[in-house]
């Protein structure tokens, strides 16, 4: 059987001030479908920088290794295939678009891969609908899809707007990159239980964070514990019960 | 390689794709020879079987013409005009009224398909007479200004039943001299400024309302405005009167055939105001603006200017202008009535060579007079665009306001912006505040659209939508969405 997500000797590195920077090393990683995988590790050491690369910015350079994803070559296709091909990136902070509504922002992302998938496009009275339950079960004020986008928001409500657009967008496999950070005890069961009603046997999570109260929520199916740029560690979930008792020291220790 | 070339490149690759509405019209022609003279003059007085004094008005504006000088102040280059070398007259040859659709012009109706025109809206253009009782369904009435001569008007019974005077500035000088003489020439002086003594004197057409007191007009009046004969400058006079307490909303929309030679346009708007009465004056623009070298593209020199007369009148000009090679344009409101009320709302967007030298004039007589002006400019590839605005307050205009924002949006890193604030005050008791902005669009705010399934094509209409937004919504409602159309198309023929 195809993997869903493979990952082989991913390396990538960014040109800061005229000074090339290696941040990911090698890193091999696989998802199978259905699973939801966490990534830890300490500050720094490459893991929004592989949600970045996973989604296509552009400031990152590949100098070698290969993403298959879906049987495809991802590192070939632009940000917005990937997202047609059901990549979605919850970002750690995401970005503000004056003037943009968010209504007709949700509905212009959803309605382009709606189109790139080749599924017909929502009406706005069925967009609303739409948008209006997915808002309503992540307790989200209904002026929300009034507002503009993220601009205004509190840190609480962007995080659960990114849940909403991943509940709208349909993808088989999302980046929650430290989307529990933030986010207050009820907040941060609300937008896993966001999460938890996507899983399917179609859908896969790599979820980035530094707490295991999300994965408390989540309980995923693997923890991998990332350190300069690679995949040092991988176990089961209880790896994180581990790591919030021991820290990281061990597994770098290790790894060294 | 630093991601923002890449954007950048991507960008001015969108803006190099061709000019959507480009495309020019094969009708017979009646032209005037080459050259402007005292002659050229008579003879379109002539044509147009026009009174002794209006050729008088012609004339006089014609002799302080030759003694003027082109305005050299605005931020935009251009090679000499040779205004000898320019016809200044022409007109689709007459023939009888067609009776169906089937009787008109294909190329006409291939031009009007080309522009999306519905069909039916097709035929009230190309002057097909309705059967009796039949009503058109889109509540707009349109005056085509095909090349200089009006094709066509419609609507015209409706609008008669409310009282209100919608035609061709020539029908009107024929059927309403008192009017037309009483107000023409009145807030636009024939030597009022070098392009507007040049279309006093050789004026060809343009449109005339007139809404008498109390009547609030039935519907949107809209003008479709074509430029169509190479080597043709197009010269509109527009009148709008707007008596006690009445209002009118007009729209003129643009898009003209794609060519190579430089076009001279110099229209003059003049609009008044009496008392409690309100203009609304909306423009989408969108004239050939030149290929991706800058060849070819309209000049687009525009004397606008509107006069509020009576106490608690309202003038309210927006403009959304993404073509032409060079705007010089500064639609303008002379707040004389108490309580008055002047706002000006634009967006300006310039893509490759494109120049654009544009903003207002808020004259604050009157007392207790007010002006808003929200002003968003958009530039990107090598375009140049200047906001230039003039805020006087004069000795007797006690307790008058005025706000103004100015933001520009750049794209690219070889375009340029600039905001030029006059502001001239005389009554230390007026209040003028004045806010301004520059921002470029962020690569976190792409990547950030593109990840959510945007094309960067779309991103940017997105983004830069959203950063017109504030003057978007001052359009009427069927405009705003052409105008976001119009944004989009401007920036893949420019940004968004």
């Amino acid at each position: 059987m195809t993997q869903f997500l493979e990952i082989s000797g991913l390396c990538a590195r960014i040109d800061a001030d005229g000074q090339e920077k290696e941040i990911l090393r090698g890193v091999d990683l696989t998802i199978p479908p259905g699973e939801v995988h966490a990534i830890m590790g300490p500050n720094g050491c490459g893991k929004s920088t592989l949600s970045y690369v996973l989604a296509g910015r552009e400031e990152y350079e590949v100098t070698a290794g290969s993403v298959q994803f879906h049987g495809q070559d991802l590192l070939a296709m632009e940000p917005e295939e990937r997202a047609a091909a059901g990549l979605f990136l919850a970002f750690q902070s995401p970005i503000e678009l004056p003037g943009v509504n968010n209504a007709n922002f949700l509905r212009t992302a959803v309605n382009a891969v709606r189109r790139a998938r080749g599924q017909e496009e929502l009406d706005a009275v069925a967009f609303l609908k739409a948008a209006r339950e997915a808002a309503k079960s992540l307790s989200m004020a209904p002026d929300m899809l009034k507002r503009n986008v993220n601009v205004g928001f509190s840190g609480g409500e962007k995080k659960r707007n990114e849940v909403l657009q991943m509940t709208l967008l349909q993808p088989s496999f999302a980046i929650l990159d430290e989307t529990d950070s933030g986010l207050d005890v009820d907040a941060l069961r609300i937008v896993a239980e966001g999460v938890n009603r996507m899983r399917s046997p179609e859908f896969s999570a790599l979820v980035i964070t530094h707490h295991k109260r999300l994965l408390d929520y989540l309980k995923p199916d693997r923890i991998h514990v990332m350190a300069k740029g690679r995949i040092i560690h991988s176990g089961g979930p209880e790896l994180a019960e581990q790591i919030d008792t021991e820290g990281y020291t061990r597994f770098l220790a290790e790894a060294a | 390689m630093p991601a923002v070339t890449e954007t950048r490149e991507a960008v001015e690759k969108l803006g190099q794709s061709s000019y959507k509405w480009g495309f020019e019209t094969e009708i017979d022609m009646d032209l005037a020879p080459k050259g402007l003279n005292e002659d050229t003059i008579r003879l379109i007085s002539a044509r147009k079987e026009e009174p002794e004094w209006l050729l008088e008005w012609r004339l006089s504006a014609y002799r302080a013409w030759l003694t003027m000088a082109e305005p050299k102040w605005a931020k935009v280059s251009y090679p000499p005009i040779d205004y000898q070398d320019l016809h200044y007259y022409a007109a689709p040859k007459k023939k009888p009224g067609p009776k169906s659709l089937e009787e008109v012009d294909p190329e006409l109706l291939r031009t009007y398909e080309k522009l999306g025109i519905p069909l039916h809206e097709q035929a009230l253009l190309a002057g097909v007479e309705l059967p009796e009782g039949e009503v058109a369904r889109t509540p707009v009435a349109v005056d085509a200004v095909f090349d200089s001569v009006s094709v066509v008007t419609t609507f015209r019974k409706t609008l008669e039943e409310a009282g209100v005077i919608f035609c061709p500035i020539s029908e009107a000088v024929k059927d309403h001299p008192e009017l037309v003489r009483k107000y023409l020439g009145t807030v636009v002086p024939a030597g009022d400024n070098f392009y507007a003594a040049l279309n006093s004197a050789v004026f060809t057409d343009g449109s005339f309302v007139y809404v008498p007191k109390g009547v609030r007009c039935p519907m949107e009046l809209s003008t479709y405005f074509r430029i169509n004969a190479r080597n043709t400058g197009q010269f509109e006079r527009t009148l709008i009167v707007v008596e006690d307490g009445a209002y009118v909303s007009y729209l003129e929309g643009c898009t003209a055939p794609m060519r190579d030679e430089n076009q001279l346009h110099a229209a003059v708007v003049e609009l008044v105001a009496m008392e409690d009465a309100s203009i609304k004056y909306s423009t989408v623009q969108n004239w050939y603006p030149g290929d991706e070298n800058g060849r070819g593209g309209i000049y687009n020199f525009v004397t606008k200017r509107g006069a509020c007369r009576g106490a608690r009148s309202k003038i309210s000009w927006t403009q959304v202008e993404t073509g032409s090679a060079i705007t010089w344009k500064y639609p303008s409101c002379i707040l004389q009535g108490e309580g008055s009320v002047g706002e000006f709302y634009s967006v300006a967007v310039t893509n490759n060579h494109q120049q654009a030298d544009t903003g207002t004039k808020m004259i604050h007589i009157g007392r207790n007079t007010r002006s808003t002006i929200i002003a968003k400019t958009i530039s990107a590839g090598q375009s140049d665009s200047t906001y230039r605005g003039l805020v006087r307050v004069l000795p007797k205009a006690s307790g008058a306001r005025n706000f103004t924002q100015c933001d520009s949006l750049l794209i690219g890193d070889q375009c340029g912006a600039h905001t030029v604030p006059y502001i001239e005050n005389r009554n230390m008791a007026a209040r003028i505040e004045h806010e301004a902005t520059t921002s470029k669009i962020s690569e976190d705010q792409l990547f950030y659209c593109r990840q959510r399934g945007l094309s960067e094509e779309d991103a940017v209409g997105l983004i830069v939508n959203g950063f017109c937004r504030d003057v978007l919504k001052e359009l009427p409602m069927e405009f705003a969405v052409e105008a976001q159309k119009l944004l989009q198309i401007s920036l893949e023929g420019s940004v968004g």
